[in-house]
C-alpha cells in the first residue's frame, strides 16, 4: 500500500523548519535567564539590608576595563563567525582567539578584583548580605564566561589541528548566541551591581 | 452483551456515585462538629469571631458557587457519557464536528463572569479583615513562635506566659478585640484558632499581624500550622475567652511575681542551682532566661509543653525527668535528677500560682 | 481498513545474549528505549512513594499511635512528596513524551539524541542520590538521614542551625541534579517539536499531545530555573556561611518561599498539561469524533503556560502580604481556572454526539473528567484567599492537590498506559484485569481523598505525626487510611496486567484502536528509525484521511 499520506497534485512550497541548534541554544539561554533574574532579584532585594560589615560604596569599584574588553569580545566573535562563514578559516582563528583573550582578561580583572575584596577589603561571601549576594552573582556570571572560555579554547585547538572547516560556521554562530548571552548578561550586572547598588 | 455489560458498568457507576454522595453531605453536616466537647471543636463552619464569621459566610458563598457548577458541569458529562454510548458493534462513524465557536465563546464568557463576581466578594472580605483599624478598647498581645512552644506578651499590661493565651470577650456594641504581633524566634510557625479567625504566619525577622473579637466566653483550642521541626504536631494551642471580670482578674494575678513558699525551699535551691535558671523565668528570683516558657503561674495553666499532657503532678515530675517520653524532640533535656530531687523540684513548680 | 504499514515488519524476536541486550538499554540514545526507562524509574519509584504514604497512613489510623516516631514520619512525608513530584510524575510525563513526539510528528528521534540520553541518566542520578540519604551522611538524630523538612524545605528550617548534618543538602543535591535533566529534556522537546515535523504537518496540524508537550517544556525552561537558583543560593547558605535565608543577618525566609513557588506553582501546571494531552489524544478517539475546538485548546494551553507564572503566592496567603498582594493573586488563580475549566467542556464536547467506548483508556479518562472538575473547584475555593486563611496548611490543601494529581495526572497517566501499551510492547493487555484495576482504585480513591477534606474543615493541620483526640478527626483518618488498601490492590492488578501481558498478551498488531495519529501507522512495537519513509501529511489526523479518503479532515480545516 502506499506509503505515505494522499499527496494533492499541486506543488508543495519547501518545507524548512527553524534549524534544531539554534532553537536548543535559545531554549537554554531561556533557562539561564532566568536563573540570573532570580539571583539579580535577590541582589535588588537585599541592597541596604545588610546588618553589619562594608558596604557597595565602601568597596567596590567600577570595572571599566574588564568591561570594556568583555563587550569587545563580542564583536570579536561576530567577526570570527563572518570570517568563517566567507570561508576564511585563518581569519576567524585569529578572531576567535582574540575573544577568548578578551574573555580571559576579563576573568583576571574578576580575580583581581575578588583579591582586593577579600584581603583588602574583609568582604567575604559570609561576611555580611552585601558578600553573600555580590559573590553570588558576579560569581555565577563569572562561571559563565569561564565555560564559555573553555569552549573556545577547545574550538582553538580543533582549529590549530585544521580540523574546522567553513561548514561548521553554523555551529560557531550557535555557540557565539550563548557568548553574547553572558555579555548581556554583564550588562545587567554591571548595572545592577555597580551603578544602582552602590 | 456488551451493551449489557457496558449498561451495568454506568448504573453501578451512578450508584456508587449517588452513595459517595450521600456519604459527602453527610461528612459535610458532621462537620459542623456537633458531637464534641465544645472545647474541642476547631471546625471552620463553627466561627465564634468576626475574622472566622467572615470568610465563613464568604465560603458559603464560594460553596454555593461551586457547588452549583459542579452540579451542572457533573450532569453534563453523565449525560453525556450515557446518552453517547456506542449502542451496536458496528455502524458508521457519527458526524465530526470540529468546533463551534458561538458555544465555545459563551463556555468562556460565563466563567469569567462568574470569576468576577467571586473576585469582588473575596476582595471585600479581604480588606475587611486586613485593614480592620485597631479601636481604643483593643488588648494588644505579642506573640512569639518558639520551636515548640508560644510565647505570649502584654506590653501595656507587662506580662509574659506561654502556651495559653488569655482574651476578654468581645461586645459587638463596645468591641475589645485583642490585637496580635506575630513575630518569631527560630523557623516558621503559624497561629490558627479555627474558631477565632484564619491562620497567620510567624516568620523570623518579619512582623506579621491578626486580629480577633470573640463572642463567646470559653476555651478554643488550635495549633502551629506550618512545619517547623521534630515537634510541630504538639505545639498546641489554647485561647480561653474570659468574661471582662476574668480577665481582669488573670491579669492581676499574672501581674504579681512568683509567690516565695518556704515549704518549697529545696526545690527552689535546686532550681536556681540547675541549668533551668538559663532557660526560664521566674519573676522575682534569679530565673532570668528566655529560651523557655516562663514560669512564674505555671500553675495557672491547663496543660504543659504547649498542651501535650496536662498539668498535673505526675505530668510535670515525667516532663521533668525526661522530655523525650512526653515530646521526643523537645528542645528541653532530660536533667538527669534522683527520684528525690526531682520530687522536691515538683513541689516548688506546684507553688508557682 | 487497516493502517498501511509504513514501516517494513522485522523480526522483534531480538536473538541476542541478555548481556547485549541489557547492555544496548543503558547506552541506548533511541527516544523509545528512553521513554521506557523514564516510565520503569517512575513506576519503581511511585511503589516506594506509595510505601511511604502508607507508612504516613498507618501512623494516623488513630490517634496518639506509635507505629513510628516523629523523625520518621517527619521524613516520611518529605520523601513521599520530593519522590512523587521529582521522580515519579516528572518522568513519567517526560517519558511518554519522548516517546510519543517523535512518532506522532513522523521523525526519526528527539532532535538532540544524546542529549535525550544525559538527561535521563542525569533525573535518575538525582535520584538515587536523594534515596542514598536513607543510608548515608550523619545527622544528630542517629543513622539513617533522609531529609525531613517537607518537600518544599522551608528556610530557614532548612539553615544548619535548624538542620544540622546532610539530610537537607541530599535533598539540595538529588534535586539540582535532576533539574538539569529536566532542563535538558525540555530543551530537547522544544527543539524537536520545532524543528523536526514531517512535512505538511505545520504548528496547526500537529497532534494536541506535541502542542501541550511544547507548552509544558517552555514552562519547565522557566520554572525550574528559579527553584535551581534557590537551591544554589542554599547550598551556599549551608556549605559557604552565605546569608540569603539567615534572619539574623538580615536575610528573608519569605524569598525563599517566594523563588519556591514560582517553580512549584508553574511546576503543577508541568505535570497537569501532558495529562491532557493524553486526554486530548484518547476522548476522541474512543468518542469516534476529532477533538471539538482544537484552536481554542492549544489557545487555552498556551493561557495556562503564561498565566499560570502570575499565581505563585497564592501558596504564601498566609504570609502577611498585603491586601493588595493577597487580592492581585486571588484573582490571577482564578483567572487560570478559566482556560483550565474550558477545557472539560471542550472533552464534553468531543463526546457528544459520538459513539463512545468504554475500553480501558475511555473508562480512565472519563474518571479524570470527574476528578478534575471536583478538583479545579477545590482549588477554586483556596483562591478566596480569606477562605485559605481557613484551609491553607490543612488537610483541605493535601485533598486537593491528591485530588488533581491522583484524581486527574494518574487517572490520565493509566489511561495512557492502556492506550499506548498495545503500540510499545506489540501485544494486548486484559480488559478485564483493567477492569479491575479501574474499580479497585476508584474506590481507594475516592475513600481517602474524598474524605481526606473533612478533617482540613474541621482543622488538622498537615504535617503532623500525630493528633489530639476528642477534635472529631478520628473517623475520617481512618476512613481515608482504609482507602490506601484498595488503591494498593488497584495498582498490584495494574502491574499484574502488564507484566502478565508482555508475557502472554495476544499480538496488537499496528492500530488496535483505528485511531489517527502517526504512531498508529507503524509497526507495534516501532523498529528503531520509526518509519520507512518520512510520512507526508496534510490534517491533523493523517490516518483518518487514509482510511476516509472520501472524506478526509483537510477539506474542513
Amino acid at each position: 500500500m502506499s506509503s505515505a499520506a494522499v499527496t494533492r497534485p499541486l506543488i508543495e512550497p519547501e518545507w524548512v523548519l527553524p534549524s534544531r541548534g539554534r532553537v536548543g541554544m535559545f531554549s537554554l539561554i531561556a533557562a539561564e535567564s532566568a536563573i540570573f533574574t532570580i539571583f539579580v532579584v535577590a541582589y535588588i532585594f537585599y541592597i541596604g539590608a545588610s546588618v553589619s560589615g562594608p558596604k557597595p560604596k565602601d568597596v567596590l569599584e567600577l570595572p571599566i576595563f574588564s568591561t570594556i574588553c568583555l563587550l569587545s569580545s563580542s564583536l570579536t566573535i561576530h567577526l570570527a563567525v563572518r570570517a568563517l562563514r566567507n570561508a576564511k578559516v585563518s581569519v576567524f582563528g585569529v578572531w576567535w582567539f582574540l575573544t577568548i583573550v578578551l574573555g580571559t582578561i576579563f576573568l583576571f580583572g574578576t580575580g583581581r578584583e575578588w583579591h582586593h575584596l577579600i584581603f583588602s577589603d574583609g568582604l567575604t561571601i559570609s561576611t555580611n548580605l552585601f558578600g553573600t549576594t555580590y559573590y553570588s552573582l558576579v560569581g555565577l556570571h563569572a562561571f559563565h564566561v569561564t565555560v564559555g572560555v573553555i569552549v573556545l579554547t577547545i574550538g582553538m585547538i580543533f582549529t590549530l589541528l585544521g580540523k574546522v572547516k567553513p561548514e561548521h560556521s553554523e555551529r560557531a554562530e550557535i555557540f557565539s548566541l550563548y557568548w553574547h548571552f553572558v555579555d548581556a548578561v554583564w550588562v545587567i550586572v554591571f548595572t545592577v551591581v555597580y551603578v544602582i547598588g552602590r | 452483551m456488551r451493551c449489557n455489560e457496558q449498561t451495568r458498568g454506568m448504573l453501578s457507576k451512578a450508584a456508587g456515585t449517588a452513595v459517595l454522595l450521600a456519604g459527602v453531605l453527610l461528612a459535610a453536616t458532621l462537620c459542623f462538629g456537633t458531637s464534641e466537647k465544645p472545647s474541642q471543636i476547631t471546625s471552620i463552619f463553627r466561627p465564634d469571631s468576626t475574622p472566622a464569621d467572615s470568610i465563613f459566610h464568604l465560603s458559603m458563598l464560594v460553596l454555593a458557587i461551586t457547588g452549583l457548577i459542579f452540579l451542572i458541569v457533573f450532569s453534563l458529562i453523565a449525560y453525556t457519557v450515557t446518552k453517547f454510548r456506542r449502542r451496536s458493534d458496528d455502524g458508521p462513524e457519527p458526524p465530526q464536528v470540529y468546533g463551534s465557536n458561538q458555544i465555545e465563546l459563551a463556555w468562556t464568557v460565563i466563567p469569567v463572569l462568574i470569576v468576577l463576581v467571586l473576585f469582588m466578594a473575596t476582595a471585600r472580605v479581604i480588606h475587611a479583615i486586613q485593614d480592620a483599624r485597631m479601636p481604643k478598647g483593643a488588648i494588644e498581645v505579642t506573640v512569639i513562635g518558639h520551636q515548640f512552644w508560644w510565647e505570649f506578651q502584654y506590653p501595656a499590661l507587662g506580662i509574659v506566659t506561654a502556651n495559653e493565651l488569655h482574651v476578654p470577650v468581645s461586645d459587638p456594641l463596645h468591641p475589645t478585640p485583642t490585637f496580635l504581633k506575630l513575630l518569631s524566634a527560630d523557623t516558621d510557625h503559624s497561629f490558627w484558632v479555627p474558631r477565632l479567625a484564619g491562620k497567620t504566619d510567624l516568620i523570623p525577622n518579619r512582623v506579621n499581624e491578626m486580629w480577633l473579637d470573640p463572642h463567646e466566653v470559653g476555651v478554643y483550642v488550635g495549633q502551629c500550622a506550618q512545619f517547623c521541626g521534630m515537634q510541630h504536631a504538639k505545639m498546641l494551642l489554647r485561647v480561653y475567652v474570659d468574661s471582662p471580670a476574668q480577665f481582669a482578674q488573670w491579669v492581676q494575678e499574672e501581674k504579681k511575681p512568683a509567690e516565695l513558699n518556704d515549704t518549697a525551699d529545696e526545690g527552689r535551691r535546686i532550681f536556681e542551682t540547675t541549668a533551668c535558671i538559663n532557660c526560664h523565668t521566674v519573676s522575682g528570683t534569679v530565673a532570668d532566661g528566655r529560651f523557655g516558657p516562663d514560669l512564674t503561674h505555671l500553675m495557672s495553666r491547663d496543660t504543659i509543653a504547649a498542651g501535650a499532657a496536662l498539668n498535673t503532678s505526675e505530668n510535670l515530675k515525667a516532663w521533668i525527668q525526661d522530655p523525650e517520653a512526653i515530646k521526643p524532640g523537645s528542645l528541653m533535656p532530660a536533667m538527669k535528677l534522683n527520684d528525690h530531687d526531682s520530687g522536691a523540684l515538683t513541689a516548688y513548680l506546684e507553688t508557682l500560682r | 481498513m487497516a493502517s498501511e504499514t509504513i514501516a517494513i515488519s522485522g523480526a522483534d524476536y531480538d536473538a541476542r545474549p541478555i548481556g547485549e541486550r541489557l547492555h544496548d538499554w543503558v547506552v541506548t540514545v533511541d527516544h523509545k528505549k528512553l521513554g521506557i526507562l523514564y516510565i520503569l524509574y517512575a513506576l519503581f519509584f511511585l511503589v516506594i512513594g506509595g510505601i511511604e504514604a502508607t507508612i504516613m497512613r498507618i501512623q494516623l489510623i488513630v490517634p496518639h499511635n506509635h507505629f513510628v516516631s516523629p523523625e520518621v514520619f517527619n521524613r516520611m512525608f518529605t520523601m513521599h512528596g520530593t519522590t512523587m513530584i521529582f521522580f515519579v510524575a516528572m518522568p513519567i510525563l517526560f517519558g511518554f513524551g519522548t516517546y510519543l513526539i517523535p512518532l506522532m510528528i513522523g521523525t526519526r528521534d528527539m532532535a538532540f539524541p544524546r542529549l535525550n540520553a544525559l538527561s535521563f541518566w542525569l533525573t535518575a542520578f538525582g535520584g538515587l542520590l536523594l534515596y542514598y540519604s536513607f543510608i548515608g551522611g550523619s545527622g544528630l538524630y542517629g543513622a539513617g538521614n533522609a531529609p525531613d523538612v517537607g518537600w518544599f524545605a522551608y528556610a530557614p528550617l532548612t539553615s544548619r542551625a535548624f538542620s544540622p548534618g546532610h539530610s537537607t543538602d541530599f535533598w539540595t543535591l538529588g534535586l539540582l541534579v535532576s533539574g538539569f535533566g529536566s532542563i535538558g529534556t525540555a530543551v530537547n522537546f522544544i527543539a524537536t517539536i520545532l524543528c523536526m515535523r514531517c512535512p505538511g504537518m505545520t504548528l496547526g496540524k500537529m497532534p494536541l499531545l506535541a502542542w501541550m508537550n511544547l507548552v509544558m517544556a517552555g514552562m519547565v525552561i522557566l520554572a525550574v530555573s528559579p527553584l535551581t537558583a534557590a537551591q544554589i543560593m542554599l547550598s551556599t547558605d549551608r556549605f559557604l556561611g552565605g546569608h540569603f535565608f539567615d534572619a539574623q543577618a538580615g536575610g528573608s525566609a519569605v524569598l525563599w518561599m517566594h523563588f519556591f513557588w514560582i517553580f512549584g506553582h508553574p511546576e503543577v501546571y508541568v505535570l497537569i498539561i501532558p495529562a491532557f494531552a493524553f486526554v486530548s489524544e484518547i476522548v476522541p478517539v474512543f468518542s469516534r469524533k476529532p477533538i471539538f475546538g482544537y484552536p481554542v485548546m492549544v489557545a487555552a494551553t498556551v493561557c495556562i503556560g503564561f498565566v499560570s507564572f502570575s499565581v505563585w503566592a497564592h501558596h504564601m496567603f498566609t504570609v502577611g502580604m498585603s491586601s493588595y498582594s493577597n487580592s492581585f493573586f486571588t484573582i490571577t488563580t482564578m483567572v487560570v481556572g478559566v482556560p483550565t475549566g474550558i477545557k472539560i467542556f471542550n472533552w464534553i464536547g468531543t463526546m457528544w454526539g459520538g459513539k463512545i467506548q468504554f475500553k480501558a483508556p475511555m473508562m480512565f479518562c472519563i474518571g479524570f473528567l470527574f476528578q478534575f472538575l471536583i478538583a479545579g473547584l477545590t482549588g477554586i475555593m483556596l483562591a478566596a484567599s480569606p477562605f485559605d486563611w481557613q484551609l491553607g496548611n490543612s488537610y483541605f490543601v493535601v485533598a486537593h492537590f491528591h485530588y488533581v494529581i491522583v484524581g486527574g495526572i494518574l487517572f490520565a497517566l493509566f489511561g495512557a498506559f492502556y492506550y499506548w501499551f498495545p503500540k510499545m510492547s506489540g501485544r494486548m493487555y486484559s480488559e478485564t484485569l483493567a477492569r479491575w484495576h479501574f474499580w479497585l482504585f476508584l474506590i481507594g480513591f475516592h475513600l481517602t481523598f474524598d474524605f481526606m477534606h473533612i478533617p482540613g474543615i474541621l482543622g488538622m493541620p498537615r504535617r503532623i505525626y500525630t493528633y489530639e483526640s476528642g477534635r472529631g478527626w478520628e473517623i475520617w483518618n481512618l476512613i481515608v487510611t482504609i482507602g490506601v488498601v484498595f488503591q494498593i490492590a488497584g495498582v498490584a492488578v495494574f502491574v499484574f496486567n502488564l507484566l502478565r501481558s508482555l508475557v502472554k498478551g495476544v499480538a496488537a498488531g499496528n492500530d488496535p484502536w483505528d485511531a489517527w495519529t502517526l504512531e498508529w501507522s507503524t509497526n507495534s512495537p516501532p523498529p528503531e528509525y520509526n518509519f520507512a519513509q518520512i510520512p507526508v501529511v496534510m490534517s491533523r489526523r493523517p490516518l483518518w484521511d487514509l482510511k476516509h479518503p472520501e472524506d478526509p479532515d483537510w477539506k474542513y480545516e
